[in-house]
C-alpha cells in the first residue's frame, strides 16, 4: 500500500518534471530556433521619409553693367533676395522652390568682355573669367541701347550658365526698388527657361505621384524620355539590304570619337554610357514603302512608320550580360530598287531629316545613297557615308530621348547652339534637376514600400547586407535632400544615384523572395502531428495530479468534518 | 485699290492668329495619341506548368499564344517562355519538333524560331515569382529577365492543372492565388507595369484572379469556380489532346488579328461563349482605369510603337580624325573579304544529295512474318509450334 503510494508519489513528480522541462526549457527552445534571422532597420527613419518634402534652391546672380543703373541707385547694389513658391503635390508630397537672388554691379574685367562685338564672343570671354557652380544662373543686363544684341532679341542665353538681357529703359527718378520690380519678371522668365520648371519637377515625380495634373505635352515628354537607370547602353547599326549593290563603309569608330563622345562625357555625373556599333546584312523593312510619281521617289507615310521597328528588333541582339536599357540608332541604306527613299509626316510633307525616334527605344533615319553613282556603275558600288549629317540626326535623337527636352523659349529670347559637346550647361543642369529630383522620389518610394513589405510580413528573413544597403540608402537620401536644399546640385546628383543603387539592391536581393504564404490553418497543420502526441500524455498526468489533489482536498475536509 | 488692301490685311491678320491654332492642334494631336494607351512598350510572360506527355495540350495553348504574339509584334527579347517540358522532341512524339494545335496535324505551333527561355525542371513557382518581382540572382542572363518599366503593358498567360485557389505547377507544387495577387502588388509597387493583362486557362481559373487588390490589372480566365475546362480535340494519330477548347478559340480569335486592327477588349471578352465551351468564362476589370471597349487587343498581345519625326538636327561640322591604328610588327595581314565571296554558294548548291538507302515500311516485315507463320501452322498443324519456340 504504502509502495504503491510512493510509487504513485514518484509518477506524480515525474510528470511534474517533465511538464517543468517542457514549459521551461522546450518552449524557449522551439521558439528561439524557429524564429527568423532580421536584422534591424531604421524603420522610423524609413516612415519619415514617407512623406517628401522637397526644397529646390536655385542661386542666381544680376549683376548690372555699365550704363544700366544711374549713381544713386548703384549705391544701394549689391543686395540679395529671396523668394519662395511652394506647392503642396498630394498628401505626402511637397515642393518648395527658392530662388536666392544677388545683385551686383560688374567688375572691370567683366565690363571689357561685354565690350565685344557679338553676343557670343562676350558669352565666351565671360565664361573665362568665372566659373559658375552647377546649378546657378547668372544673368547680365546690359543697356537697352546696347548694339551687342539685335533689335528684336530681348535675351541671349548662352553655352554656359550666363544669360544676356537688355533691360527695358530704367528711368533715373526710380529708386532701385522699383527697378528692381520691374526687372524681376524679365529675370523669372529667364531663369524658368534655363533652370527647372514646376512641370519637369511634376513628371520627375511621376513615380510617386500617378495622377498628378500635368499638361499633355509634358505627359508626352516624360513618355519619351527613358526613365532614370545607373547605366545605359547604346549600339549603333548599320542596316543593308542589298550587299550585291551597295558596299557600305562608315567611319562609326571616329564619328563615335567626335561626336557623340563628348556629349556622353559630359553626361557622365547621369549614367554609364557603354556604346557599341554593328552592321547587318539582309535587314528589310518591315513594310512595303509606296512609289510617289510627283516626286519620282518611294516614300513612308507616317503611319506606317509604327509597323517598321517590329522586325528590324527582333535581329538586333543586346549585350547580355548587362540589364541595363538599351537604345538603338539604325542607319537604314534603301536597296538598289527601292531608291530613293522619302520619309512623310503626318501632313504629306518631306521630312528634312529623313528620320523618325520612338520613345525609349531609339532612331532610324534613312539614308539615300542613289545619287552616288549612275546607272552604268559596276556592282557593288564602294559608298562612303557621311558621317556627319547622319551623326547630326542622331545626336539630335539622343538628346531627346535621354530626356534633354526641346526647350520652347517665350518669344524674343535666343538659345546659343549647344557647341561641340552639343549640350550646353544650362540644359545639363535642367537635366540634372530633374534626374535628381527623380532618384530621390524613387529612392524613397522603393525604400518605404520594402519596408511595409518587411513589416507586414513577419516570417522573411532580412539579412546583414540587406540591413545594410537600406540603411546606407536611408542615409545617401537624407543626405540628397539636404544638398538640394543647400543648392549643390552636383553633389545631391551624387547622392541621389547611390541612394537610388543602394535601395534597388536592397529591394530585388533575391533572399527576399516571400515564397511560403502560410495560412493559420496550414501552421496548425505542420505543428500538430509533431506536438500532440507528445503534449497529450503530458497534459492528461497533469490533469491527473490536479484531480487527485482536489479529491485529497475534499477528503481532508470531509475528514475534517 | 484701298479696299483690296484692307482685304489682303485682313486676310494676313486671320492668318496669322490662326497659324498658333493649327500648332496647338497639332500639338494636340500629337499628346492625343500618346495619351490614349499610355505605353511605349509590351512584354509577355507565358508560362506552361505541367509536364508529361498526356499534357501534350497545356504545351499547345502556350506556344499558340505565343505563335499570336510573336506574329503581332513583340520580338523574343521582350517574351519569357516558360514551358514545364518538352514535347516537341518528347520520344513519344509521332512526328519530332512539331507540336499541334488542330488535329490532323494543321498548325504546328512550334515553329522555326521558337526561343524558350526557362524550360524543363527550372519551371517552378520560385522562378516564376522571381521573374515578376525582379528578384533574380545577379548571373542571370538578360533573356530570362523581365525587364519592364512603368510604361510596359504586361500580358502573363498560364496554363494548366489548377483548382480552387491553386495553379499546380510540375506536379509537385503550387502557387496560390495570394502569393499571385501579393507578387503584382509587388511589382506595382516598383512600378514594374503600366497594364497588365493575366489569362489563365484551367479549371476553375476565376479564382485565381479574385485576389487581386493592384490597380490596372484585366484579368480572363477560361472557367468560373467549381466548373472545369476542357480539352478540345484529340488527335488519333498523335494520341493525346492537343488543345484546350479556350485557348483553341483564342487561337482562332488571335488569327484574325493584324497588326494595325482595331478589335478591342470587349470582343476579348466574347471570346468562346459557353456554348462552344461548356465552361463559362470569366473576366475582371474592376482594377483596369480604362474603358476595356478603347483598349485595342494589340496594346497587350501586340508590339506598336509609337513614333514621332526628327524635327531636328544639329549642325556637326568639324571633320573626323582617323583612329590612330595600332598594328603590331608581326600582325597578321587581314584581307577584307567581300560579302558576296566569304560563302562559296555556288559549290554547295551544285552538290548532289546525298542517296538513302531504301527500307520496306517498318510493320510490313512484321506482317509478313506472321502472316508465314500463321499460313505454316495452318496448313501443317499446331504440334509443330513447340518446335518454334
Amino acid at each position: 500500500m504504502a509502495v504503491l503510494q510512493l510509487e504513485k508519489q514518484r509518477g506524480r513528480y515525474a510528470a511534474l518534471a517533465i511538464a517543468a522541462v517542457v514549459i521551461v526549457v522546450g518552449i524557449p527552445l522551439w521558439w528561439k530556433t524557429t524564429e527568423t534571422y532580421r536584422a534591424w532597420l531604421p524603420f522610423s527613419e524609413i516612415s519619415e521619409l514617407d512623406s517628401l518634402q522637397l526644397q529646390l534652391s536655385v542661386d542666381i546672380e544680376v549683376v548690372f553693367s555699365r550704363g544700366t543703373l544711374t549713381p544713386e541707385q548703384q549705391t544701394k547694389v549689391p543686395l540679395s533676395n529671396v523668394r519662395e513658391q511652394e506647392h503642396v503635390v498630394d498628401a505626402k508630397t511637397g515642393l518648395r522652390y527658392t530662388y536666392e537672388t544677388k545683385y551686383r554691379t560688374a567688375t572691370i574685367m567683366e565690363e571689357d568682355a561685354l565690350n565685344q562685338h557679338t553676343a557670343a564672343e562676350a558669352d565666351l570671354s565671360l565664361h573665362m573669367l568665372t566659373e559658375s557652380s552647377c546649378g546657378s544662373v547668372v544673368v547680365y543686363v546690359i543697356p537697352d541701347s546696347s548694339t551687342l544684341l539685335p533689335e528684336d532679341v530681348k535675351v541671349y542665353v548662352g553655352q554656359r550658365r550666363t544669360a544676356l538681357l537688355r533691360s527695358a529703359p530704367i528711368k533715373s527718378s526710380w529708386s532701385l526698388k522699383e527697378v528692381l520690380s520691374n526687372l524681376d519678371p524679365h529675370v523669372e522668365k529667364v531663369v524658368n527657361t534655363m533652370s527647372f520648371s514646376h512641370q519637369d519637377i511634376i513628371a520627375a515625380l511621376s513615380d510617386r505621384v500617378r495622377m498628378a495634373k500635368v499638361t499633355k505635352e509634358s505627359m508626352a515628354d516624360n513618355m519619351r524620355a527613358i526613365k532614370s537607370s545607373p547605366g545605359y547602353e547604346i549600339t549603333f547599326s548599320l542596316l543593308n539590304p542589298d550587299p550585291k549593290s551597295h558596299n557600305l563603309h562608315w567611319e562609326i569608330e571616329g564619328a563615335l570619337h567626335d561626336y557623340i563622345q563628348p556629349l556622353l562625357n559630359k553626361l557622365s555625373p547621369i549614367a554609364n554610357f557603354s556604346v557599341d556599333s554593328q552592321i547587318l546584312y539582309y535587314a528589310v523593312l518591315g513594310v512595303n514603302p509606296r512609289f510617289d510619281n510627283s516626286v519620282s521617289a518611294y516614300t513612308l507615310s507616317a503611319d506606317s512608320l509604327s509597323h517598321v521597328i517590329n522586325p528590324v528588333e527582333a535581329r538586333l541582339g543586346s549585350n547580355a550580360a548587362s540589364s541595363n536599357p538599351v537604345l538603338n540608332f539604325l542607319l537604314y541604306v534603301p536597296d538598289a530598287l527601292h531608291s530613293p527613299l522619302f520619309i512623310r509626316d503626318h501632313s504629306k510633307r518631306e521630312v528634312p531629316s529623313n528620320a523618325f525616334h520612338s520613345p525609349r527605344w531609339g532612331g532610324i533615319m534613312v539614308y539615300n545613297v542613289n545619287e552616288m553613282y549612275g546607272s552604268e556603275a559596276e556592282l557593288p558600288v564602294d559608298i562612303n557615308i557621311n558621317m556627319a549629317k547622319v551623326m547630326g540626326v542622331f545626336l539630335a535623337q539622343l538628346r531627346l530621348l535621354l530626356g534633354l527636352q526641346h526647350t520652347h523659349p517665350p518669344p524674343g529670347f535666343v538659345l546659343q547652339s549647344p557647341g561641340s559637346a552639343g549640350l550646353a550647361d544650362w540644359e545639363l543642369d535642367r537635366l540634372l534637376w530633374s534626374r535628381s529630383v527623380e532618384n530621390i522620389a524613387t529612392a524613397s518610394t522603393t525604400i518605404t514600400s520594402l519596408a511595409q513589405l518587411l513589416d507586414q510580413i513577419g516570417n522573411i528573413v532580412i539579412n546583414d547586407n540587406i540591413a545594410q544597403q537600406v540603411s546606407s540608402a536611408v542615409t545617401s537620401l537624407q543626405s540628397a535632400v539636404a544638398e538640394l536644399e543647400a543648392g549643390n546640385l552636383a553633389f545631391a546628383l551624387q547622392y541621389s544615384r547611390e541612394a537610388i543603387l543602394a535601395s534597388e539592391r536592397a529591394f530585388f536581393d533575391p533572399s527576399l523572395l516571400h515564397l511560403l504564404y502560410f495560412p493559420d490553418d496550414q501552421k496548425f497543420a505542420i505543428y500538430i502531428p509533431l506536438f500532440l502526441p507528445m503534449c497529450v500524455p503530458i497534459v492528461l498526468s497533469l490533469l491527473k495530479i490536479v484531480s487527485e489533489t482536489r479529491q485529497r482536498q475534499a477528503d481532508k475536509q470531509a475528514k475534517k468534518d | 485699290m484701298d479696299y483690296c488692301y484692307l482685304m489682303t490685311k485682313c486676310a494676313f491678320i486671320y492668318l496669322l492668329f490662326s497659324i498658333p491654332r493649327a500648332h496647338c492642334d497639332y500639338v494636340e494631336t500629337k499628346a492625343g495619341q500618346f495619351f490614349s494607351s499610355g505605353h511605349t512598350n509590351n512584354w509577355a510572360v507565358l508560362v506552361c506548368t505541367s509536364r508529361f506527355w498526356f499534357n501534350y495540350r497545356h504545351v499547345a495553348n502556350t506556344l499558340s499564344v505565343y505563335r499570336s504574339v510573336k506574329r503581332l509584334g513583340i520580338p523574343d527579347s521582350h517574351i519569357v517562355l516558360m514551358l514545364a517540358d518538352d514535347m516537341a522532341c518528347n520520344y513519344r512524339n509521332l512526328k519530332p519538333a512539331t507540336v499541334f494545335s488542330h488535329k490532323n496535324m494543321e498548325l504546328n505551333v512550334y515553329g522555326d524560331d521558337v526561343e524558350v527561355d526557362y524550360r524543363g525542371y527550372e519551371v517552378t513557382v520560385e522562378n516564376f515569382l522571381r521573374v515578376l518581382t525582379g528578384r533574380l540572382p545577379p548571373s542571370t542572363p538578360r533573356s530570362k529577365r523581365l525587364l519592364s518599366d512603368d510604361r510596359s503593358n504586361i500580358l502573363i498567360y498560364l496554363t494548366g492543372h489548377g483548382g480552387n485557389g491553386f495553379l499546380k505547377f510540375q506536379d509537385s507544387e503550387e502557387i496560390s492565388n495570394m502569393e499571385l495577387a501579393d507578387a503584382f502588388e509587388q511589382m506595382w509597387q516598383k512600378r514594374r507595369y503600366n497594364e497588365l493583362l493575366f489569362i489563365i486557362d484551367t479549371c476553375q481559373g476565376a479564382s485565381m484572379y479574385e485576389r487581386f487588390y493592384s490597380p490596372n490589372l484585366m484579368a480572363l480566365a477560361s472557367s468560373q469556380v467549381g466548373e472545369d475546362s476542357l480539352s478540345h480535340q484529340p488527335d488519333l494519330a498523335i494520341g493525346v489532346h492537343l488543345m484546350d477548347k479556350y485557348t483553341f478559340y483564342l487561337l482562332k480569335f488571335l488569327e484574325e488579328v493584324h497588326p494595325a486592327s482595331q478589335a478591342n477588349m470587349n470582343d476579348l471578352f466574347k471570346v468562346c461563349p459557353q456554348s462552344q465551351c461548356v465552361s463559362t468564362p470569366g473576366h475582371r476589370t474592376d482594377l483596369f482605369q480604362r474603358d476595356p471597349g478603347s483598349v485595342l487587343i494589340t496594346d497587350f498581345f501586340g508590339s506598336v510603337r509609337k513614333v514621332e519625326i526628327t524635327k531636328e538636327t544639329i549642325n556637326l561640322t568639324s571633320p573626323i580624325e582617323q583612329p590612330i591604328e595600332s598594328s603590331a610588327s608581326g600582325a597578321v595581314q587581314i584581307n577584307s573579304l567581300m560579302y558576296v565571296d566569304q560563302l562559296p554558294v555556288a559549290e554547295i548548291i551544285h552538290q548532289k544529295p546525298k542517296q538513302k538507302d531504301w527500307h520496306p515500311p517498318d510493320g510490313f516485315i512484321l506482317g509478313f512474318w506472321t502472316l508465314i507463320l500463321l499460313v505454316f501452322f495452318k496448313t501443317y498443324g499446331i504440334k509443330h509450334l513447340k518446335h518454334i519456340f
